[in-house]
């Protein structure tokens, strides 16, 4: 077998030209694996997202249908250790993103005797558009590592929102790892072969799977709906909005930490829906709540989806049209001095309850500058008022610093390591 | 438990020609008669370009010519506002989309400087006019019916709250204890009611997880934690005396409330998602374990409610009733399986299959009930 065989076969589709060059650029090539050519937005759902860059992708990125996430908790207690490991997640996750195996030939090129380097279950899979984004929680700058005094001001421990019911089980963690595809199964390969590079250093603290995206991050992607069958991510912070990214999304250089200019604050939260009770909710008290129309997407008051919502148009009584308590109204940046966030959120459904309830939510991410002035004074806003939190749990939360991307022939957190 | 969108609801409820206003068809933008009606905002005039409509919706655009930033109204007789757009900065335009429920004479309204009466013109609606449920006699008797129901629920709230409250301030802690989940009961059955009046509910009901930051731990979860948990603490006596005190001012307020026959039946739907996501889980007592108390009276409240509403639902969908008994008497027959003396087990002594069948008969129920706010409006 060709060691450097491409993970996808020759399906002849857009990406065969990706899989040539990728099986010729690959022989003998080690770090860094061939450069695929660029996807332009969702434009196309099947090939590959270059994986260097200012930025790292899987954030302003068109946001894919499936969600793998994983936190880590760091096992080893070297240094060295740990930046080992980075390099070889770095080197995996460029073969993984540009469509090939985790590791060269590692499916079926290997010895016999060896179990496979790579689990294979990708094998004729295209890129997918996968995306792989990493990021560093709070408590990986206890001391471990010599990293205390790097951690960012703004990478706080989230304070307790009102109504958190939050497990420990799928709660923090030392490094996160968000796999995004249009395959899930792509998706899946991703997490379980990073997972499995890193054994005996890092150990899998929790992990969500997301079924289908709730936010759309370019212009040319239609708003897709969650959970309660709304549209979701209307107003979301868009790709294209290179001004609103810049003063709400990237870390700049005079918010500092110098590692973390041109990367970002990921904020992930679980949030349980309660979606049998909603269910029996009538659909004015569900437009009520949301702020919305469910059909068309429009906020209350207005038309289409896209036209700007007026949070100044009052009905009969002068009584506010988008209420005072709805979703809309205290999730917007109107009412949070300007605040925003790019939120990159999947539904998921992980089986039941128990209790004859589907264990059904929404797997909210979100990216921003600093989360203390943008996520947590609009989850206060939500928690405490919001009308929609009689039917939301939120289960799990994570917070973690995201480095900038990765140059040619670096690896993620360098700037962190150097 | 207290949750601010329970309450919420009541009073979004309270305003449903608002609601109705953006609850109508997919295409507002058609006006009663026809497209948009394009207002001129200047500083000393407010021309509008059409000044009669159809009922139904109509649509105003309202274009700020002027230099002050400007408010529009439409009025109805009496300077009833049916809709408003506040804050039109100069030359903007903002939309008002008013659901024109009759016909009659209304007037339009500029306010630039948004101050004064504003420049007036008369506006006139012509259609048919929509029936109003409120009017009907059955409903208006159901509701009185079911203040009624409100009023004796909370007379007995007052007086086993005193009894608590009393026994709390003695350091009796197990006649505390008993009298607990007793109180609770006159308060989980009329829930949605007291709900409705704002900051009083965390006061009362706030569970220790959902008090927002700032605020104090107060109310009956308080003293339950102090009995069953960490012992009666010093400033017990003031939790219990500020309780009753608040307890005292709902019970007046609950007695004046006046309901819609619309937020009876939702009331109804929403005593049960609190048994769904609160008393099945056991999270609402956590330390006394007494969540089959909250449960029965959860249901009983909702049950008063459907009573109260029996011969409107009667006449209007008698298939639904049936299903609403049988689903009812179900969830009753259950419940009654784990009384115990003269009360309830605990939800720690209840087995797995004994709760998933408590839920499983809490939605065979929440289904119906969740059909009876259309029924009532049908």
């Amino acid at each position: 077998m060709s060691g450097g065989l491409p993970r996808r076969r020759l399906l002849g589709l857009a990406g065969a030209g990706v899989a040539l060059a990728g099986a010729g650029a690959a022989v003998g090539a080690v770090a860094a694996a061939p450069r695929p050519p660029e996807v332009e937005g969702a434009s196309s759902l099947t090939g590959a997202v270059p994986f260097h860059g200012e930025h790292q992708a899987g954030i302003t990125t068109a946001a894919q249908d499936r969600m793998h996430f994983v936190a880590f908790d760091v096992k080893t207690t070297k240094r060295e250790e740990l930046v080992a490991l980075l390099k070889e997640w770095t080197e995996a996750a460029v073969r993984m993103t540009a469509g090939q195996e985790a590791v060269d030939g590692g499916a079926v090129g290997g010895s016999a005797e060896a179990p496979p380097k790579d689990t294979g279950e990708a094998l004729d899979l295209p890129p997918s558009a996968l995306t792989i984004t990493i990021g560093f929680g709070p408590s990986l700058f206890d001391g471990r590592f010599g990293l205390a005094d790097r951690r960012p001001a703004a990478l706080i421990d989230l304070p307790r929102f009102p109504g958190d019911d939050l497990d420990p089980n799928r709660s923090g963690g030392d490094l996160c790892v968000q796999a995004c595809a249009n395959d899930p199964q792509v998706a899946v390969h991703a997490i379980r072969n990073l997972a499995r590079i890193g054994f005996g250093r890092v150990s899998v603290r929790w992990s969500q799977l997301g079924f289908g995206r709730t936010s759309s991050t370019t212009r040319a992607q239609a708003t897709p709906r969650n959970m309660f069958g709304f549209k979701d991510g209307t107003r979301n912070v868009k790709a294209e909005e290179s001004d609103v990214l810049r003063d709400h999304v990237w870390v700049s250089e005079e918010d500092g930490p110098d590692w973390l200019v041109g990367g970002t604050y990921l904020v992930a939260r679980r949030i349980r829906m309660h979606i049998e009770i909603w269910d029996r909710t009538s659909l004015r008290e569900q437009e009520e709540i949301v702020g919305r129309k469910k059909g068309t997407g429009a906020a209350l008051g207005q038309v289409d989806e896209f036209d700007e919502m007026d949070l100044h148009v009052k009905g009969a009584g002068g009584l506010p049209v988008i209420g005072v308590d709805a979703h809309i109204r205290l999730a917007s940046h109107e009412e949070l001095g300007g605040a925003r966030i790019l939120r990159r959120g999947y539904n998921f459904t992980d089986g039941s309850d128990g209790l004859g309830h589907l264990d059904a939510g929404l797997f909210f991410v979100c990216f921003n500058r600093d989360s203390r002035t943008r996520f947590v004074p609009m989850q206060n806003a939500l928690a405490s008022r919001d009308k929609m939190m009689e039917y939301l749990e939120h289960t799990g939360s994570g917070h973690f610093a995201v480095p900038p991307g990765v140059r040619e022939g670096g690896f993620w957190g360098d700037t962190l390591f150097r | 438990m207290f949750t601010a969108p329970l309450r919420a609801t009541l009073v979004a409820a309270a305003s449903l020609s608002v609601l109705a206003a953006c609850g109508g068809g997919s295409t507002p933008a058609a006006g009663g008669d026809g497209g948009p009606i394009a207002v001129e905002a200047a500083d000393d005039a407010c021309k509008v370009a059409r000044t009669s409509a159809g009922t139904g919706n109509v649509t105003f655009e309202i274009t700020n010519k002027g230099s002050k930033v400007t408010e529009f109204y439409l009025y109805a007789e009496g300077d009833r506002i049916l809709g408003e757009v506040e804050n039109v900065g100069p030359g903007l335009t903002r939309r008002l989309i008013v659901e024109v429920t009759d016909a009659g004479k209304l007037q339009t309204a500029c306010k630039p400087g948004m101050v004064g009466d504003g420049i007036r013109g008369d506006f006139t609606v012509t259609g048919e006019g929509r029936k109003s449920v409120d009017t009907d006699t059955k409903l208006a008797d159901a509701t009185k019916e079911y203040q009624r129901y409100v009023n004796s629920q909370a007379d007995s709230l007052l007086v086993k709250t005193t009894e608590f409250v009393d026994a709390v301030k003695a350091g009796k802690v197990e006649d505390a204890k008993a009298l607990f989940p007793v109180a609770r009961l006159y308060w989980e059955r009329i829930e949605p009611v007291a709900e409705s009046f704002g900051d009083l509910d965390p006061k009362i009901d706030g569970r220790e997880d959902v008090i927002e930051e700032g605020l104090e731990f107060t109310g009956y979860h308080r003293l339950e934690k102090d009995l069953w948990e960490t012992g009666l603490q010093a400033d017990s006596p003031a939790i219990a005396d500020r309780l009753l005190t608040d307890v005292k001012e709902i019970v007046t307020k609950a007695k004046t409330v006046e309901l819609t026959p619309l937020q009876l039946a939702n009331g109804a739907k929403e005593l049960l998602d609190e048994v769904a996501t609160g008393k099945i889980t056991g999270e609402e007592d956590r330390y006394s374990h007494t969540d089959l108390w909250d449960f029965r009276a959860n249901v009983d409240g909702s049950q008063a409610a459907v009573a109260a509403l029996r011969p409107v639902i009667q006449e209007k969908d008698a298939a639904l009733l049936t299903v609403l008994d049988e689903k009812f008497k179900a969830l009753d027959d259950l419940l009654e399986k784990q009384r115990k003396g003269d009360g309830f087990k605990l939800y720690t002594e209840l087995t797995e299959p004994e709760v998933k069948d408590l839920a499983a008969a809490v939605d065979a129920l929440g289904e119906p009930v969740s059909k009876v706010p259309e029924a009532v409006a049908k």
